[in-house]
């Protein structure tokens, strides 16, 4: 799966340089105004920039060199911003390029009314098109296997390699347009349009060309433009105040301060760290269809995870073999070997595996006789072997006794019961009528898991297990794995069911889900993470497509999700701290020539008016390169209570947004009073 | 600082703990219609003025018809005091033959009582008969408060419901509210007025002869049932210019205790009730907290300022140490029975609170003594705030202190359990930026505007602080005056008036459009990945964020104002 999504390093220098060139096409007013605290810095840019041009020719009064550094650094400040956005986008815009090639030109097989195969441009397919395709070919455009059995490369959107079967009916007949039938055929049916495909889709998605600001990320501008607007009307109000005490401020001075005090440094990135928290969530070969998709995740409350796959690896293993009263436990892991030799699913090799681990080696002369191996079939529900005169079955418990025609004793009885309820699977073991005793097979849990929910748990996110099981197995399957609660015996309607009663709680809700019967509760569930081995109706219905059809990764999803609303929040309470010590910085340097006194306010001792209101504006233009990473890579996250969480942050950014200026603007300024101001 | 000062300060607090609980339980039965000590009485009344009125006290209202009902109630008894100002010469009650008052004055007063402002560009004794003053601008110091209250229980309802569309019936908030708290707590504090020496009386005033031998008016009249709601309601508006600081408002150090009790008493409850109506008594304790920890910082730096008194009148010669025969430090503008440690509480309260009484001149006070009071109002009327004012207002900061420091756990910001999104945020920033926006922008106005400068006493920084302050009283609804400003001139009876409808109307509006907007949200039970706003850490967090945001808006206005002021003072300039 790494070909395509390879991590890039964050400063790619292809993905730099052409962040470079889109970060001066983002300097369009057009553009720019979408984002109202870097639109005023450029007015604030254009305004200095007049002062200066008008200075240096003569035709204004004051300090060119002065007005012409502002108006340089003023323009930094915005190129800055326009840089982080540019460099977000830049890794998703390479993906684009590589996925814009698996489209070049096809042409396709379509079948008409009477069944003949007329070779058209598959650009001209639409939907409910037929279309043939054989092994070579690629297929045409996103549709469902109607008829026949191929295997497909789909390494062209997933950069998973091992080819995957398609077929007709059932849960594997979605086909991806782009991707190339290895051998075999199948006929599909066309169900988009061109332009409307899956990688259509995909390329707009991870290009950012179709991005929407989320609600979070609304209400977060809306506020920033809130502070804009205060600290322009304060601003406005302290030039009047100023030519009141006879102590006028030069425009360029008021531009400097009204920039450095609008919350630039999180207006600046704030869409960066947006497109960055989707690109994230790519590099995890999961597929956001937007990101209100990626910010539901950071909400979510509740989280549906399935069974089968997802808490456990999706096989029962055998863990004990308990012999009937009379037999030895050597006589039944024998019979169990030897019937599970050519059994090739998952339990009957851990049978083998774990009778080797108990008897060394079966005799050799057994091993190389005549064996006529018993298939299982849904019928028997049984499989073994018949050897040298011996007939030995493996098989369900009822099965088995019918089978034998003996009744089985109560002491294996009542290890059946044990296995059962336990959450495990009995399976008998027979051989010439008379029962040796049963195998345990049980789901075994992933490694891991409990950890992974108690820190979920700390996040306050509650986890539920999803599973076809009895509500006695579900039950001992959930305690082992330490999830908060199960839905036993679950069909898609109780799933449903469940998701609705949660979120008239008010609480957000995530699932994973793969089947047709999925759609409808992964289209209801706040977060619906498909598996692109799933149906087009699944991947249809949910927000989020995981390219690796990995469930597990939901866990993931809800990381970055928080992750991404933290930097913005730790970003915007920087930026608001950050100001405190401007003023002090700008404050003084505005009034000091007319009221000495207020010199006091000058507490990081600047050198001089113009030095200290230069240095701010640099401080302000270069933290925001400074933050570029954290904004890109997002801030580190640790599953931890909120309280633990809030209280970091707090110090970190709220105190440390309060204090890193003061350092900053005092370096800055001993630097540029060193070269003359 | 004395001993007997700190220990005033104390006293003062500890009784304002102590009503707290009590006075929060009370207003919660109020507001939920239950059983209290006093329905055996005025049940039946409340019941006969449902019927008079029309009223079906069971029908709630939307935030819609909620907002159109009050500003209706504004508007009318806004129009009707205007017109009892204008014609209040043919009216009864008028033993001094007061003239009509002019027309922009009038529309100042009647916007000032309509908006609990009461702001006075007027001397009560030498233009309101007794008639305006009782049924006018006493009714209105009753309805003003009540209406505020209504506005904050209203809110309150929005936060703590859950799925619903309503949040009460206005009228009917309006109606209990007077008759169960206000009436009853006025007529005990008249009462205890009136044992303290405060007149109450329709005398004409009365001509004395002094031991000069010189003639001397002494002004009349109904002044302690005017004087008692004039702090419960966090009014303000004094029957005499000099306001409480005047000897017939406010004769004794203990009449004036009570009267600085009384200012915070409600604003105090209202956390009390708030906590009780949301379930979580802490939520309401931790804004009686941050209340409590802006205000006495406030004290402190009040009562330490006047009390080093000015550094000129030390390098002169004088005496300002505090001795057993003087108080020491800074007496101008206060009254000998207060001393400076009443003042500076009673100044600190009043601003506090949206009260805007006094008992000293602010524009008396060192720089930084007078700054404090201006730092008060300007942080929005929170700090208890004015009834209801002061807890819809603090709600607002809640909301910005919850939306940008509540990302900072990786989820939606959720305040009780609802989530906080474009809208709420919308209406917070709109509140808290149309008071801003008048403040500033119409100070901005004044400082450059001939016909403005020319209302000022003093010039420079000090005329600067006294523009500010203006504003800034009428802006936060707290009718306050630093004096040493003109006010009762076209620009300023004009400019004030505006900006006190702006201070009230909208914030009230956009507050109740939250309400309307949180009472549909479902709130979601706490978890541990929930940011608790019930804790010293969110405290913490409420103040820095209502430091920052107020600081930062006023940073430079203050700094060419009082700061400077004061440290022209320190080098020895004064104005």
């Amino acid at each position: 799966m790494k070909q395509i999504h390879k991590q890039k390093s964050l400063f790619d220098p292809a993905i730099v340089k052409r962040a470079f060139a889109d970060s001066l096409k983002k300097l369009n007013p057009a553009i720019l105004y979408k984002n109202p605290v870097m639109f005023v810095v450029e007015i604030g840019a254009v305004v200095t920039s007049y002062y200066y041009f008008g200075q240096a020719f003569g035709s204004l009064s004051g300090n060119a060199t002065f007005s012409g550094l502002i108006s340089l650094w003023l323009w930094f400040t915005v190129l800055f911003a326009t840089f982080a956005e540019a460099m977000a986008e830049g890794r998703g815009k390479a993906q684009a390029d590589a996925l814009r090639k698996t489209k070049t030109e096809t042409t396709a097989k379509k079948i008409g009314a009477n069944g003949d195969v007329d070779i058209v441009n598959a650009t001209l397919l639409r939907k409910e098109d037929i279309v043939l395709v054989e092994a070579g070919d690629v297929i045409p455009g996103d549709g469902e296997a109607v008829e026949g059995i191929a295997s497909v490369d789909e390494s062209a959107i997933t950069g998973e390699s091992a080819p995957v079967i398609r077929e007709s009916g059932g849960d594997r007949s979605a086909v991806t347009g782009g991707t190339r039938v290895l051998s075999d055929w199948i006929k599909v049916k066309i169900t988009s349009n061109p332009g409307e495909t899956f990688i259509d889709r995909m390329i707009s998605l991870v290009e950012g060309a179709e991005r929407q600001k989320t609600p979070n990320e609304i209400a977060l501008t809306i506020l920033l433009s809130g502070l804009t607007i205060i600290f322009l009307v304060a601003l406005i109000a302290l030039s009047l105040y100023a030519s009141y005490m006879q102590s006028p401020v030069s425009i360029v001075v008021m531009v400097s301060l009204l920039v450095c005090l609008i919350p630039t440094t999180i207006g600046g990135l704030l869409s960066a760290i947006g497109i960055a928290g989707i690109d994230r969530v790519l590099q995890r070969n999961v597929l956001a269809m937007s990101g209100r998709a990626v910010e539901a995740a950071g909400d979510v409350n509740t989280l549906l995870l399935d069974k089968t796959g997802t808490i456990t690896i999706g096989n029962r293993m055998a863990t004990e073999f308990i012999p009937a009263p009379n037999v030895s436990i050597e006589e039944l892991v024998a019979a169990a070997e030897l019937s599970s030799l050519s059994d090739e699913t998952p339990e009957g090799r851990s049978i083998v595996t774990l009778a080797r681990s108990i008897v060394a080696e079966l005799p050799s002369d057994l091993l190389k006789a005549e064996k006529t191996f018993i298939p299982f079939t849904a019928q028997t529900r049984m499989s073994g072997v018949d050897v040298a005169g011996r007939t030995i079955r493996k098989g369900a418990v009822d099965a088995i006794s019918r089978f034998v025609g003996a009744e089985v004793s109560p002491e294996v009885n009542a290890a059946v019961e044990r296995i059962a309820k336990s959450g495990g699977t009995p399976l008998s073991v027979a051989e010439n009528g008379r029962i040796l005793g049963v195998i345990h097979l049980k789901d075994i849990v992933k490694q891991g898991m409990r950890s992974r929910f108690d820190q979920l748990r700390a996040m306050g996110i509650r986890t539920v297990m999803i599973t076809g099981d009895n509500p006695l197995t579900a039950a001992a399957i959930a305690g082992e794995a330490g999830v908060d609660d199960y839905l036993a015996e679950a069909t898609p309607e109780t799933k449903m069911a469940l998701i609705r009663k949660e979120q008239t709680q008010g609480k957000l809700v995530a699932m994973t889900g793969d089947g047709t019967n999925d759609a409808p509760a992964l289209a209801q569930a706040d977060v619906g993470v498909a598996m692109n081995t799933g149906t087009m109706a699944a991947k249809e219905a949910g927000n989020m497509v995981d390219l690796d059809s990995n469930p597990t990764k939901l866990i993931e999803i809800v990381e970055i999700g928080k992750q991404l609303l933290m930097t913005r929040g730790a970003l915007t309470t920087f930026s608001i701290s950050n100001d405190v010590a401007k003023y002090f910085a700008i404050i003084p340097a505005m009034f000091m020539v007319a009221f000495p006194q207020l010199g006091v306010l000058n507490i990081m001792g600047l050198h001089s008016p113009e030095s200290a209101i230069l240095s701010s504006v640099i401080f302000n233009a270069l933290i925001i390169v400074a933050l570029i990473p954290l904004a890109l890579k997002g801030i580190k996250y640790r599953p931890l209570g909120a309280s633990v969480v809030l209280r970091r942050n707090i110090l970190i950014y709220g105190v440390g947004g309060l204090i890193i200026p003061f350092i900053g603007i005092k370096a800055i300024d001993l630097i540029v009073s060193s070269i003359g101001f | 600082m004395t001993f007997n000062g700190i220990f005033q300060f104390v006293v003062f607090l500890g009784v304002i703990v102590l009503i707290t609980k009590p006075l929060g339980i009370y207003i919660t039965k109020v507001f939920t219609s239950e059983w209290t000590f006093l329905t055996r009485v005025l049940g039946p009344l409340e019941r006969l003025i449902y019927k008079l009125c029309r009223i079906r006290p069971d029908q709630e209202m939307r935030w819609t018809v909620y907002s159109i009902a009050m500003i209706a109630f504004s508007v009318v008894s806004m129009i009707v005091l205007y017109i009892i100002m204008r014609v209040q010469s043919a009216l009864p009650f008028n033993p001094a033959g007061m003239p009509n008052v002019p027309s922009d004055l009038s529309f100042n007063t009647a916007v000032s009582f309509t908006t609990n402002t009461n702001w006075q560009a007027y001397s009560g004794e030498s233009t309101m008969s007794y008639f305006t003053q009782m049924a006018g601008l006493a009714f209105h110091n009753f309805t003003s408060a009540a209406v505020g209250i209504c506005i904050a229980v209203a809110v309150v309802r929005g936060f703590s419901r859950s799925s619903a569309q309503t949040i009460g019936n206005f009228w009917t908030d309006l109606i209990r509210c007077s008759l169960y708290i206000l009436f009853p707590l006025s007529i005990l504090v008249g009462i205890f007025l009136v044992s303290q020496g405060v007149i109450q009386n329709l005398n004409p005033y009365q001509t004395i002869t002094t031991l000069e031998g010189a003639k001397q008016t002494i002004t009349m009249g109904p002044v302690a049932s005017q004087e008692a709601i004039k702090m419960i309601g966090t009014n303000g508006g004094g029957f005499f210019n000099a306001n409480s600081a005047h000897p017939f408002e406010n004769p004794t150090p203990l009449s004036n205790f009570v009267q600085i009790i009384c200012i915070f008493l409600i604003p105090a409850s209202l956390t009390y009730f708030f906590g009780r109506m949301v379930k979580d008594q802490k939520q309401g304790w931790v804004i009686f907290a941050v209340m409590t920890f802006l205000f006495s910082v406030g004290f402190f730096v009040i009562y330490n300022a006047e009390q080093s008194g000015n550094p000129i009148h030390s390098s002169l010669g004088m005496n300002q140490r505090q001795t057993e025969t003087q108080a020491g430090g800074n007496m101008e503008g206060k009254e000998v029975r207060f001393g400076i440690a009443q003042t500076a509480l009673f100044a600190t309260v009043t601003t506090d609170a949206s009260c805007g009484a006094v008992d000293g001149m602010h524009d008396s006070f060192t720089p930084i003594g007078g700054m404090v009071p201006l730092v008060n109002i300007m942080l929005g009327e929170i700090i208890f705030g004015g009834v209801g004012s002061g807890l819809y207002g603090m709600l607002i900061f809640v909301l910005l202190a919850v939306f940008i420091a509540g990302l900072m756990v990786g989820r939606t910001p959720e305040y009780l359990g609802k989530k906080i999104g474009a809208k709420e945020v919308k209406l917070a920033v709109l509140a808290l930026l149309s008071m801003v926006f008048v403040i500033l922008s119409f100070s901005g106005w004044a400082s450059v505007h001939p016909d403005a400068l020319a209302s000022l006493n003093n010039q420079g920084a000090h005329g600067l602080s006294e523009i500010l302050y203006a504003f800034t009283s009428a802006a936060g609804n707290n009718g306050s005056a630093f004096a040493g400003l003109n006010a009762n001139t076209m620009f300023y009876n004009i400019t004030l008036g505006i900006t006190m409808l702006v201070g009230r109307f909208f914030v009230i509006v956009p507050i109740l459009a939250v309400a309307g907007s949180m009472v549909k949200k479902v709130s979601t039970a706490p978890s541990p990945g929930t940011f608790l706003t019930n804790t010293p850490l969110f405290g913490a967090l409420l103040v820095m964020v209502i430091l920052i945001v107020g600081g930062l808006t006023f940073f430079p206005a203050l700094s060419l104002g009082p700061i400077l002021e004061h440290l022209l003072m320190n080098a020895g300039k004064l104005f």
